[in-house]
């Protein structure tokens, strides 16, 4: 007969039994949920600021750029598009972890037996959720503006959470970082303003120098993935391959985030 | 192996400094099981930075900690299996409703979503929040808030509750709530709460032991009424003078050289007797005319810590 041996005891046999931790899913959804009824209080009004500045740019830019279908119409529709997911998910979300890093409200989490993982994710996922409805407003006003065909705008829905995993990866990982809130706040700004330039102007315009910044930008994948599929008949290869890219910059700027949060609660 | 029971949190050697700062400067501390236990002490004490390093959130430079038997220093992990903590800072809660704040919480904290609501709704019930269930946290008054951080502090039982000026802005009734809800949890469960203060009226009313924190070190470590018997015999005197003390009237005079003077406040700290004389001096004749209001104390926590040579004046009265 066997003998079931007892679980080995972690501690000192005196110890006290510890109480169970939360698991990276069920605590992952919690905070989505969590951050999803913030924007209720506070994101709405960000919302339309975002929004707003997308389809201003566009307005801007159909002054200089021609109607129909062309490269620049379909630069200036995809990354007015995807501007708006570096507005909320990069630019804010550097602010909301450099807020909770430079105030002590990353004690909150920090004394809660929750999975890193949960906390970057469950927020950096909730940030990017949010930008679906703008990012989907700018697209269908852009391409009426354009004349381009709104056929295959449905890509957005790939593009906006690939996308949003890379921009609030790095977004999160600059307010974890920054040693100051107004640095986290600068990076978030700069962020979005390099997003905005390099993702707007068309790339066959840029400078050698210049394109190769631009290949950095992770946003920059989106843009591109999204702008081929203004196409009549769209090269989905290489919209596959460009949003590809998306989710391994993605999975590599969650991880960062996850490890910067690690670093900036256990000092 | 002894046969006490396993102290809820013991402090060995406990150093941290902040740069050239030294904040705790070889702490020791034992704090049993069932407790309400408090550290008292001055902005700048190290009382902060103590707790920080119990919960994990800092590393000590040296010393241990220990939590129901459980190495924190070596895994700061564990900390948070093991108690409830309730910093000073609201941030990471501000935007949610008050229902959503505790809810969430006790689900980081490991509970199933329906344990989770169910807790709230109980906690929100017992520390008379429901009205404000459905408020977000940032449009309350500072007293409301904070008593909504202390009701996501509670749901997710844990042995052990580390609260740092849990009672800030509150007022009277909420103050209530929340001394009546750590009763509960102590009657029921047994629960040890760590509480940081330095209302001194708070900390003699609501603990069973006390240790003084002054520039990083523990100067002592008893019950209330033990520390205050320290200082047993003296009384505290207060003068408050209406204009400019009569420095005319002998006695007066003598007193103007003893006294700790905080503008028109005078304050003695001295023997019964001589407080009588004082007393009967300052009541009649010019010194009577001059004179506002006066009183006469038996001593408090704060007597004691400036007799055990606590340097700075900033405790609460």
């Amino acid at each position: 007969m066997s003998v079931l041996t007892p679980t080995p005891v972690k501690a000192a046999p005196l110890a006290a039994p510890l109480a169970p931790a939360a698991r990276l899913l069920p605590a992952l959804a919690a905070v989505y949920r969590a951050q999803l009824a913030r924007a209720k209080v506070a994101r709405i009004p960000l919302m339309f600021v975002a929004t707003f500045q997308s389809v201003g740019i566009l307005v801007m830019m159909r002054g200089v750029v021609d109607s129909g279908d062309n490269p620049s119409a379909r630069a200036v529709v995809a990354g007015s598009s995807v501007l708006v997911v570096a507005f909320v998910a990069l630019n804010l979300l550097a602010q909301y972890f450099g807020k909770l890093r430079a105030t002590g409200g990353l004690d909150h989490f920090a004394t809660l037996p929750v999975p890193a993982a949960s906390v970057v994710l469950g927020a950096a996922a909730a940030y990017a959720s949010f930008t679906l409805p703008g990012a989907l407003v700018t697209a269908a006003f852009g391409s009426v503006l354009f004349g381009l065909s709104l056929a295959h705008v449905w890509v957005l829905l790939a593009v906006v959470p690939l996308a949003g995993a890379a921009l609030s990866g790095l977004g999160a990982t600059l307010g974890l970082l920054a040693p100051k809130q107004e640095l986290a706040t600068m990076a978030g700004q700069l962020g979005m303003s390099a997003a905005l330039l390099l993702g707007v102007l068309p790339a066959s315009h840029l400078p050698a120098a210049v394109r190769a910044l631009r290949d950095l930008l992770p946003s920059t994948y989106g843009v591109d993935a999204f702008a081929a599929t203004f196409a009549r008949h769209p090269d989905w290869p290489l919209v596959l391959a460009d949003l590809t890219v998306c989710a391994g910059v993605g999975v590599l700027s969650l991880v960062l985030a996850t490890w910067s949060y690690r670093r900036a609660t256990t000092r | 192996m002894s046969d006490a029971p396993l102290p809820c949190c013991s402090v060995r050697g406990l150093t941290k400094s902040h740069g050239e700062i030294l904040a705790n400067d070889g702490v020791d501390l034992e704090i049993r099981q069932g407790e309400i236990f408090g550290l008292l002490g001055p902005n700048g004490a190290g009382k902060s930075t103590l707790v920080r390093q119990l919960t994990g959130l800092l590393r000590p430079d040296a010393g241990s900690v220990e939590i129901l038997g459980h190495d924190v220093v070596r895994h700061p992990d564990r900390a948070a299996r093991l108690l409830g903590y309730l910093g000073q800072e609201s941030t990471a809660l501000d935007e949610l409703t008050v229902a959503l704040a505790a809810e969430t919480t006790g689900r980081l904290r490991g509970l199933t979503r329906a344990a989770a609501r169910a807790e709230s709704a109980g906690v929100l019930a017992e520390l008379g929040l429901t009205p404000l269930a459905a408020r977000p946290l940032a449009k309350l008054s500072g007293g409301q808030r904070r008593l909504a951080c202390f009701a996501a502090t509670l749901v997710g039982e844990r042995p052990l509750l580390v609260l740092d000026e849990p009672t800030t802005g509150m007022d009277p009734v909420a103050r209530r709530a929340v001394w009546s809800a750590v009763d509960r949890r102590r009657a029921e469960r047994g629960t040890t709460v760590l509480l940081v203060t330095h209302n001194v009226i708070e900390a003699e009313t609501v603990l069973d032991r006390v240790a003084v924190l002054d520039e990083g070190r523990v100067i002592a470590c008893d019950t209330p009424g033990g520390l205050k018997a320290m200082v047993d015999g003296d009384v505290r005197l207060d003068l408050v003078w209406r204009t400019e003390p009569p420095l005319e009237v002998a006695a007066v005079a003598r007193l103007a050289e003893r006294a700790e003077r905080t503008g028109r406040r005078w304050t003695l700290r001295t023997t019964p007797d001589e407080a009588r004389e004082l007393v009967a001096a300052v009541t009649t004749g010019p010194a009577f005319a001059a004179l506002d209001d006066f009183t006469l104390a038996t001593p408090s926590l704060e007597d004691v810590y400036l007799r055990l040579g606590g340097r700075h004046q900033g405790l609460a009265k």
